[in-house]
C-alpha cells in the first residue's frame, strides 16, 4: 500500500509538471497583456517598454527558462493588476472555495447517505418514489438560476439574508445550499445504487441470522461496503467545486479561487492564472489521493493488494 | 455414527405444514408445499434435494431470513421448543436466531462480510445477544476459532475473510454458529464448495461439534453420499413437496419413491462403460505436453508432460491449486508456460505464428464451468452459437447459419426454435447444452471441458455426462475432462492424471487408477470422496 501511494504521489507530480507547461504556453496564445493593461491610446515607446520590463519580448523558451527558475526559488511571479506576488493572492483565495467545498459536500455526503439508504431498504417503497424524484430534480438543477432566484426571494423580499459577501452563519446560507443541491441529488442516487446490491448481498443475510437489528444491518454491515462508489463521486464532485464554484462565487461575491482565475483569465494577469492553477491541481490530486486512501482503509481487500 | 435418541425427548424443532409461495411476474408458484419434519437434540436430519426443490427456503424460514416479498409464507408453523416463532414480532424473534438456532451458509466468501476482520463478526455475536465487555466478546471469538482448529488463533482473529481459504472461511462460519451454543444448527450446503479432502474434516467437525454440545443438525445438500454418511434420518424434497422421508439406512438401502431412485441413480461413478479397445499406444497422439511448467509467484504447474490420443477422454483430477485450470489456460493459449513444449500433430504450438494460432485454436475448444457466467446474457441463443463462425468467417458461409445452428441445438438436446431464447430463460443444465453447442460449431478435435458438469444438479449431471460420451463417438472428438470430483471422472473418462501442487502423481488408465491406486495422495483422495456404498456395507 506504501508503495502504491508513493508511486501514486511520484504521477501527481508528474501530472502537475505537465500541466504547467501548458498552462504557461496556452496562457500566452491569448495575446500580447499590454493591450489590456495600457490605454488604449498609449503610445508605441510606453508599450516597448511595458513589455521590456516584464520580459514579454523575449522569445518565449527564454520566458518559459526564467519562469522555471523563479520557480525553483518558490516565486511563482507577480501580479500585474496587483503588484503583489501571485501566489500570495492565491493563497488568500483557496481557504475560501475550501471552506466551502469541505462544508457542502458534508452536508451533500451526509444527506445522501441517509435518505439514499432509506431509498434502498424498500426499492420502490414510497419513501424511494419520493426521493428517486427529487433527487433526479435535484441533480439536474440549474445553479445559476437558483441562485439569483433564492437572491430575490430570501434577500430582495423577505430579507432574512445578505445578498453577497462574506462574514458570518447568514452570509453561508444561500451559497452552500446552492452548493449542496446538485452533489446531493447526484449522491443519493448513488447510495441508494450501490445500497441495494449490498443489502442484497449474502453477508446482510449472515447478519440477520446473527440477530442484528435492522440499523446495525444497514449503516454497519451494509453501508461499508456500499461506500466506495459514493467515495468516488463525492470526490469527484468535492473537486469540482474545489476547483472553483465559479458560478456561486460570482454570484454570491466570494473572494474564492473560481472567481480569482476567472477575473485573472480575463485581465491575462498570467502569473495569478498559474499559481491558481497550480494550487488547484495541487489540492484536486491530494483530494485523489485521499480517495485512494479511504478506499484502502474501508476495504482490506484493496489495502493488501 | 447413528445416535440414539429416545422417544421421550422432546423436538427442539417442529415444522408443521409449511407452505410457502413466491410472487413472480408469472403469476406465483409454490416453493414448499405442505412440509412437516421434526428435530430432537443429538440428531442430524439430511433434507435432500435439488436446486429449486424448497430445501434452502425452508431454512430461511426458519433463520426469519426469507426476503418477503417476493416470498411469501401461505400457512404453517416453526415450532422452537414448542414456541411459533412465525408468530413472534421481528424484535422478539431476533433474540432467537443465532442463540436458539444458528446457520452456516454454502458460499463463505460471500456470506463473510468483507470489510470486517473475522473476529470481529464473531464477537459480533455477544455484542448483539450478550452484555459482554468488547474485551471478553473478542477473547470468545479468539476461543471459538481455537476450537474448530484455526491455527494460530489470536493473529488470525484480526485477518479478513479473504485472508483465509475456503475451508478455513467454513470453520469461522462455523464458530460463528457455535458462539452462542445454539439448539439447533442449520448446515446449508456447508461443503459444495470444497475440496474433497476439506470436505470430509468439516463433515467430521460438525459431526464432533454436534454431539459434543448435543445440539440437533440439520444438514441440507443436494450430495446424496454427504446425507448417507452424516446423518440420522432424511427427507427427499422434490419442487417444494417431501417425497420421502425415513431414517437414513432404509431410504437408501430401500428408496420407495420414484424421485429418490432416480436421484440415487444419477450419483456418478455408477456408469457402466462399454469396454473400448485400447489402440492407444499405436496411434499418434493428437496432443503432446512435454515437460511445461509455468510459475506465476508460486509454482503452478511443474515439469508436467502427458499426451491426448484421438477420440478418448483424458481426466484431470486434483484439489484447488493443483494446477489443473493451469493446463488448461496453457493449451488453449491464454498463457504462456515459462518452459516445456505444447505439440499439436507434432507441431510445436508455442512457436505458432498468427495464422497457425488462429487456425489451431479452431481445433480446440472449451466448456466452462459456470453455464451462468460463460455465456454472454444479452445475446440470444442464435448470436451465441454462430459467434465462432463469424470470427472464423472462412468456416462457414452466411446463409448456412441458420441451419447449423438448428443442427447444433438438436444434437445437444435442444429444439431449433431454442435459437431465439436468451441465456436466462433457461435452466443450469440447459444453458451447459448450448456452451456445448458453441464448442462444437467449428468442428473442433478437442474439448477441454474445465469442470464442466461442477455446478450442476446431479441427475442433470449425469445427463450432460451421457451427452458429452454420445457427442464424442458423433464427432469423433477428445476431451480433456478437468473436475476435483472424482466419481464423475470415473464416468468419463479413458485415462486419469492425478494432480497435486502443479505436479502429475500418477496417471493410468481410470480403472487402474480407481481401483488400485499407487500413490497415498490418490488414496486419500478415493478415502476422502463421501459413498452411500459405505452405509450400504
Amino acid at each position: 500500500m506504501k508503495q502504491y501511494l508513493s508511486k501514486r504521489i511520484f504521477s501527481s507530480i508528474l501530472a502537475i509538471t505537465g500541466l504547467f507547461v501548458m498552462v504557461f504556453f496556452l496562457a500566452r496564445l491569448t495575446g500580447d497583456p499590454g493591450h489590456l493593461y495600457l490605454p488604449i491610446d498609449a503610445p508605441l515607446e510606453v508599450r516597448k517598454e511595458f513589455s521590456e520590463k516584464h520580459g514579454f519580448n523575449d522569445p518565449i523558451y527564454i520566458q518559459f527558462g526564467k519562469f522555471l527558475g523563479d520557480l525553483t526559488d518558490g516565486n511563482l511571479g507577480y501580479s500585474l493588476r496587483k503588484e503583489r506576488p501571485a501566489i500570495d493572492i492565491v493563497l488568500e483565495a483557496i481557504p475560501v472555495t475550501l471552506s466551502l467545498a469541505a462544508v457542502a459536500m458534508s452536508i451533500a455526503l451526509l444527506g445522501a447517505i441517509i435518505i439514499g439508504s432509506l431509498a434502498a431498504y424498500r426499492p420502490n417503497g414510497i419513501f424511494d418514489r419520493i426521493s428517486r424524484v427529487v433527487s433526479l430534480t435535484a441533480a439536474s438543477a440549474p445553479d445559476f438560476w437558483i441562485a439569483i432566484t433564492a437572491i430575490l426571494i430570501f434577500s430582495v423580499s423577505l430579507g432574512w439574508l445578505p445578498t453577497s459577501g462574506i462574514g458570518g452563519v447568514p452570509y453561508w446560507i444561500m451559497p452552500i445550499g446552492i452548493l449542496v443541491i446538485r452533489p446531493l441529488g447526484l449522491l443519493v442516487q448513488v447510495v441508494r445504487g450501490s445500497m441495494i446490491t449490498a443489502l442484497s448481498s449474502d453477508f446482510v443475510k449472515t447478519a440477520r441470522a446473527k440477530g442484528v437489528k435492522e440499523n446495525v444491518v444497514i449503516f454497519k454491515h451494509a453501508l461499508r461496503n456500499g461506500l466506495l462508489p459514493v467515495i468516488t463521486v463525492a470526490g469527484d464532485q468535492a473537486a469540482a467545486i474545489a476547483n472553483g464554484a465559479v458560478i456561486v462565487e460570482t454570484i454570491f461575491g466570494w473572494p474564492g479561487i473560481g472567481k480569482l482565475m476567472i477575473d485573472s483569465i480575463m485581465q491575462r494577469d498570467f502569473a495569478v492564472v498559474q499559481a491558481s492553477i497550480l494550487i488547484t491541481a495541487i489540492v484536486i490530486l491530494s483530494i485523489n489521493i485521499i480517495i485512494d486512501i479511504a478506499y484502502a482503509i474501508l476495504d482490506p481487500r484493496i489495502r493488501h493488494k | 455414527m447413528v445416535t440414539k435418541v429416545s422417544e421421550a425427548i422432546k423436538s427442539l424443532l417442529k415444522v408443521n405444514n409449511l407452505s410457502v409461495s413466491f410472487d413472480t411476474a408469472e403469476g406465483s408458484f409454490d416453493a414448499v408445499n405442505a412440509v412437516n419434519f421434526d428435530l430432537k437434540k443429538g440428531e442430524t436430519l439430511a433434507i435432500i434435494g435439488e436446486s429449486g426443490s424448497g430445501k434452502s427456503v425452508t431454512a430461511s424460514v426458519i433463520m426469519g431470513i426469507l426476503t418477503c416479498p417476493p416470498g411469501r409464507i401461505k400457512s404453517g408453523e416453526v415450532l422452537l421448543n414448542d414456541l411459533d416463532i412465525l408468530k413472534l414480532s421481528d424484535s422478539e424473534r431476533r433474540k432467537l436466531m443465532g442463540s436458539k438456532v444458528a446457520i452456516i451458509f454454502q458460499d463463505t466468501l460471500s456470506h463473510l462480510n468483507p470489510v470486517f476482520s473475522v473476529g470481529s463478526q464473531i464477537a459480533e455475536c455477544f455484542d448483539v445477544h450478550k452484555n459482554l465487555s468488547k474485551k471478553e466478546s473478542w477473547n470468545r471469538a479468539v476461543k471459538l476459532l481455537e476450537r474448530v482448529r484455526i491455527p494460530n488463533p489470536s493473529k488470525r482473529a484480526k485477518d479478513f475473510p479473504h485472508q483465509f481459504s475456503g475451508g478455513q472461511r467454513q470453520r469461522v462460519m462455523i464458530a460463528m454458529a457455535l458462539a452462542l451454543e445454539p439448539d439447533i444448527i442449520i448446515a446449508d450446503e456447508p461443503t459444495t464448495a470444497l475440496d474433497v479432502t476439506i470436505q470430509a474434516k468439516i463433515l467430521e467437525l460438525l459431526g464432533e461439534l454436534r454431539d459434543e454440545r448435543n445440539m440437533g443438525l440439520i444438514l441440507i445438500t443436494h450430495d446424496l453420499a454427504i446425507a448417507a454418511e452424516i446423518s440420522d434420518k432424511v427427507i427427499v424434497l422434490n419442487k417444494g413437496k417431501i417425497v420421502e422421508k425415513g431414517i437414513t439406512r432404509d431410504v437408501f438401502i430401500n428408496p420407495n419413491h420414484d424421485y429418490t431412485r432416480q436421484l440415487m441413480d444419477s450419483i456418478p461413478g455408477k456408469i457402466k462403460k462399454q469396454k473400448k479397445k485400447i489402440s492407444k499406444k499405436f496411434s499418434d497422439p493428437i496432443l503432446e505436453i512435454k515437460n511445461i511448467s509455468k510459475f506465476y509467484d508460486t509454482i503452478a504447474c511443474d515439469n508436467v508432460s502427458f499426451n491426448l490420443f484421438p477420440n478418448e477422454v483424458l481426466g484431470i483430477v486434483g484439489e484447488s491449486g493443483s494446477g489443473k485450470t493451469t493446463i488448461s489456460n496453457l493449451i488453449l493459449r491464454l498463457a504462456s508456460p515459462s518452459n516445456g513444449e505444447i505439440l499439436y500433430h507434432g507441431k510445436n504450438v508455442l512457436n505458432f505464428n498468427k495464422k497457425d494460432l488462429f487456425n489451431f485454436r479452431r481445433k480446440v475448444q472449451v466448456v466452462f464451468q459456470d453455464p451462468y457466467a460463460s455465456l454472454n446474457p444479452t445475446m440470444n441463443i442464435y448470436d451465441i452459437i454462430s459467434e465462432p463462425w463469424v470470427i472464423h468467417s472462412d468456416f462457414l458461409d452466411k446463409k448456412s447459419y441458420k441451419s447449423n445452428v438448428s443442427d447444433l441445438l438438436t444434437s445437444v438436446g435442444l429444439h431449433p426454435d431454442d435459437a431465439i431464447k436468451f441465456p436466462h430463460q433457461f435452466s443450469g443444465g440447459q444453458r451447459q447444452r448450448i456452451a456445448i453447442a458453441r464448442a462444437l460449431a467449428l468442428n473442433p478435435e478437442i474439448i477441454i471441458c474445465d469442470e464442466a458438469v461442477s455446478a450442476l444438479d446431479v441427475s442433470i449431471q449425469a445427463q450432460i455426462i451421457k451427452l458429452l460420451l454420445n457427442l464424442r463417438n458423433k464427432f469423433s472428438l477428445s476431451y480433456i475432462f478437468i473436475a476435483h470430483d472424482l466419481p464423475v471422472v470415473k464416468d468419463l473418462a479413458d485415462r486419469v492424471i492425478v494432480m497435486k501442487s502443479g505436479k502429475i502423481i500418477e496417471q493410468g488408465l481410470v480403472n487402474d487408477v480407481f481401483n488400485f491406486p499407487k500413490d497415498k495422495y490418490t488414496k486419500d483422495l478415493l478415502k476422502a470422496s463421501p459413498s452411500i456404498e459405505n452405509l450400504i456395507i
